[in-house]
């Protein structure tokens, strides 16, 4: 608590227009998509990353284009921060022309270039850790990210991948977004220990992050990639997050108080209260952009899939 | 009453009766209730004996299993069927083998309930079907919720038998009614014979043709069956079993032999499925009054795609249904 304070009163640092545009465009394309579900347009179900979508603008600015990514079900803000291509993305999630994968995987199951995302809690890390081994032996200085939430912890294949990548020295950066809460669940009522205690348990790196400065999160997350990289050994980047939208449409039974707390802790108002004219011009900038790519993939027929 | 609010109101009459009774799952606890609501009000009601657990399905069907083996009887919610893949080595290898493989009965009384089915649009991960994949495991029977099964019987049924027991509740099914007193709408009735519910237009003629189906398949089916009895003056009845696995085709095999054409309807993919196994067993029955082999229908031999349009594809709809009996 204490932390969270101190983190508040301390200043942002000066934040370039790529990256707080980046952040609001993934802000925006989440919006859009609750209100495209509110009108009945979606169909099915998504988790927005509203809150969270500094995170992925942080680790992307120190990924190589051969690195691998690895998602799960909030994987909007990883994909968009990675690959700027917003409209493939919607048309995905919607089933129109030019999905990324042709409407068949929906907001859940991506898999572009080195982009891969998974519904299934878990299941990636093993995964991870066989591509960074490959690419250890086949480029090395190249490595695996997986991102994954702190309820995750609760699957036996995290521990699975943890021993394997840290006895065969996999190249794995594992970037936990710790937003206190899996689905309605708070960490405190499915996780016992620390996710520091649980690294520790396999010797694995750990660091945890408090800041919602996109400048500070890179540079902090800068040397353990490098250590990633040079010495081929997996870390864990735990970044402290909020959770500022429902788990995934209209299912939020937090109280008051915890909205409230989530709400603060998102790192939108403050930049638009650090940062007053070129938040306005770069959001402006970038709802823009989005309500015409959105208009733009309504119009589109339907995503055409030649089932094998 | 619809099938969910049924169906959490004979788990809550459950744990109400027996102070054994505990349930275990993802975010079932209130205010939230479930990812389904199926356990709604349970934990305010009930309080430690209803557990929301980490993500560990592996785990929570283990520890089920462990309450059950010392004395407990345990309910566990997997959040999305298609995530009882994680706890198959715990279904597989300990609850079924356990009830035998120590030379002697041992009772494992635990249900593993999944919400299972697509038509929601969740896609590949979040909508199949996987009850074939339980199918043939000794020690392991198979049940699904239907509209015309009373929720608190069955439950009763699948304790009664002491075995570990999968519960496949289809994810639409939840939001339809029930149906109560013999009445299914304005064309059909139905009565319950041994653990079978017989869906029917018409009581007293032989019908046309006999459509077998899990509880899920209902909507579907009774659609094609309005179709094909109004636009080709073509008879069904429908035979819904509560229990999948095993099969015991006995309290219906009378209807059966009435019928010239029978049809298997079910929502797993192509391939290895419940059908085939029903076929098995009825085929040698029933090869002297069947006008041709026993008609299969599934879902395509496919992953379950995302968006609608292509899901549509994929699933067996009430078309595809009408199509296999005028074959
Ligand atoms: C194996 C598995 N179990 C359950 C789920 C359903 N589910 C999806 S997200 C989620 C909560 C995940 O929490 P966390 O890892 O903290 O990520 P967050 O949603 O907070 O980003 C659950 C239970 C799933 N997708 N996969
Ligand atoms: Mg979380």
């Amino acid at each position: 608590m204490i932390g969270a304070i101190q983190e508040r009163v301390r200043a942002l640092t000066p934040v370039a227009d790529a990256d707080l545009g980046r952040m609001l465009r993934i802000r925006h394309f989440e919006r859009a998509l609750l209100r495209l579900f509110e009108r009945g347009q979606l169909n099915g179900t998504t988790h927005t990353c509203l809150g969270q979508e500094h995170v992925p603008v942080a680790v992307s600015g120190l990924l190589d284009p051969d690195d691998y990514v690895f998602s799960n079900h909030r994987g909007h803000g990883h994909f968009l921060a990675r690959h700027d291509e917003p409209h493939a993305l919607l048309a995905e999630i919607m089933g129109r022309a030019g999905a990324v994968c042709n409407g068949v995987g929906g907001s859940q199951h991506v898999y572009h270039e080195r982009f891969l995302s998974t519904g299934v809690q878990g299941e990636s890390l093993p995964v991870a850790v066989g591509v960074a081994l490959r690419l250890k032996r086949v480029t090395p200085g190249r490595l695996a990210c997986a991102y994954i939430g702190d309820g995750t912890w609760g699957e036996g294949s995290v521990y699975e991948a943890l021993n394997m990548a840290q006895l065969w020295r996999a190249p794995l950066l594992v970037v936990v977004e710790h937003n206190r809460i899996a689905q309605s669940t708070p960490t405190t009522a499915q996780l016992s220990g620390s996710i520091a205690g649980r690294a520790a348990g396999f010797g694995v790196l750990h660091h945890r992050i408090e800041s919602v400065d996109v400048n500070v999160i890179r540079a902090e997350l800068a040397p353990l990639a490098a250590v990633v990289r040079s010495e081929f050994r997996p870390v864990v980047a735990e970044i402290a997050v909020h959770r500022a939208g429902p788990h995934s449409k209209g299912d939020d039974t937090r109280t008051p108080e915890e909205l409230r707390e989530a709400a603060e802790g998102d790192w939108h108002p403050r930049y638009a209260e650090a940062f007053p004219e070129q938040f306005a011009r770069l959001d402006e900038e970038q709802r823009a952009f989005i309500a015409r790519m959105v208009d733009d993939v309504l119009i589109r027929p339907a995503s055409e899939w030649e089932r094998p | 009453m619809r099938v969910a609010e049924h169906l959490n109101e004979a788990l809550h009459a459950l744990l109400d009766a027996d102070p054994a009774v505990h349930v275990l799952g993802e975010d079932i606890v209130d205010p939230y209730g479930g990812a389904f609501k199926i356990t709604k009000g349970l934990s305010t009601k009930h309080g430690s004996r209803v557990i929301s657990t980490p993500l560990s399905e592996g785990g929570i069907v283990g520890v089920g299993a462990g309450l059950a083996l010392a004395g407990d009887r345990a309910i566990v919610e997997i959040m999305f069927g298609d995530f009882a893949a994680l706890a198959f080595d715990q279904l597989l290898n300990f609850a079924s083998k356990s009830t035998t493989m120590y030379g002697r009965r041992v009772p494992i009384p635990l249900i593993v309930r999944c919400p299972t089915g697509g038509r929601r649009g969740y896609g590949p991960t979040h909508s199949q079907s996987l009850q074939k994949h339980f199918i043939g495991i000794p020690g392991l029977d198979l049940y699904e919720l239907s509209p015309f099964h009373d929720a608190h019987a069955l439950l009763a049924t699948m304790f009664a038998r002491q075995n570990p027991c999968v519960l496949f509740e289809d994810k639409v099914l939840y939001t339809r009614r029930i149906c109560r007193d013999g009445v299914v709408d304005d064309l059909f009735r139905f009565e319950l014979v041994g653990g079978w519910a017989r869906v029917y237009a018409d009581g007293d003629l032989p019908p046309d043709c006999v459509l077998i189906a899990p509880g899920g398949l209902t909507d579907r089916a009774l659609e094609a069956m309005r179709d094909l009895l109004i636009d080709h003056e073509i008879t069904c009845v429908l035979l819904v079993p509560e229990r999948l696995y095993p099969l015991d085709p006995a309290p219906v095999m009378q209807v059966l032999r009435g019928a010239g054409t029978i049809v298997v309807a079910e929502d797993g993919s192509a391939g290895g499925t419940w059908g085939a196994e029903v076929s098995r067993l009825l085929h040698p029955e029933l090869w002297a009054s069947l006008s041709g082999p026993i008609r299969l229908v599934s879902a395509a031999d496919s992953i379950i795609p995302t968006a609608a349009h292509l899901e549509r594809e994929v699933l067996v709809q009430a078309d595809t249904i009408r199509r296999a009996v005028l074959a």
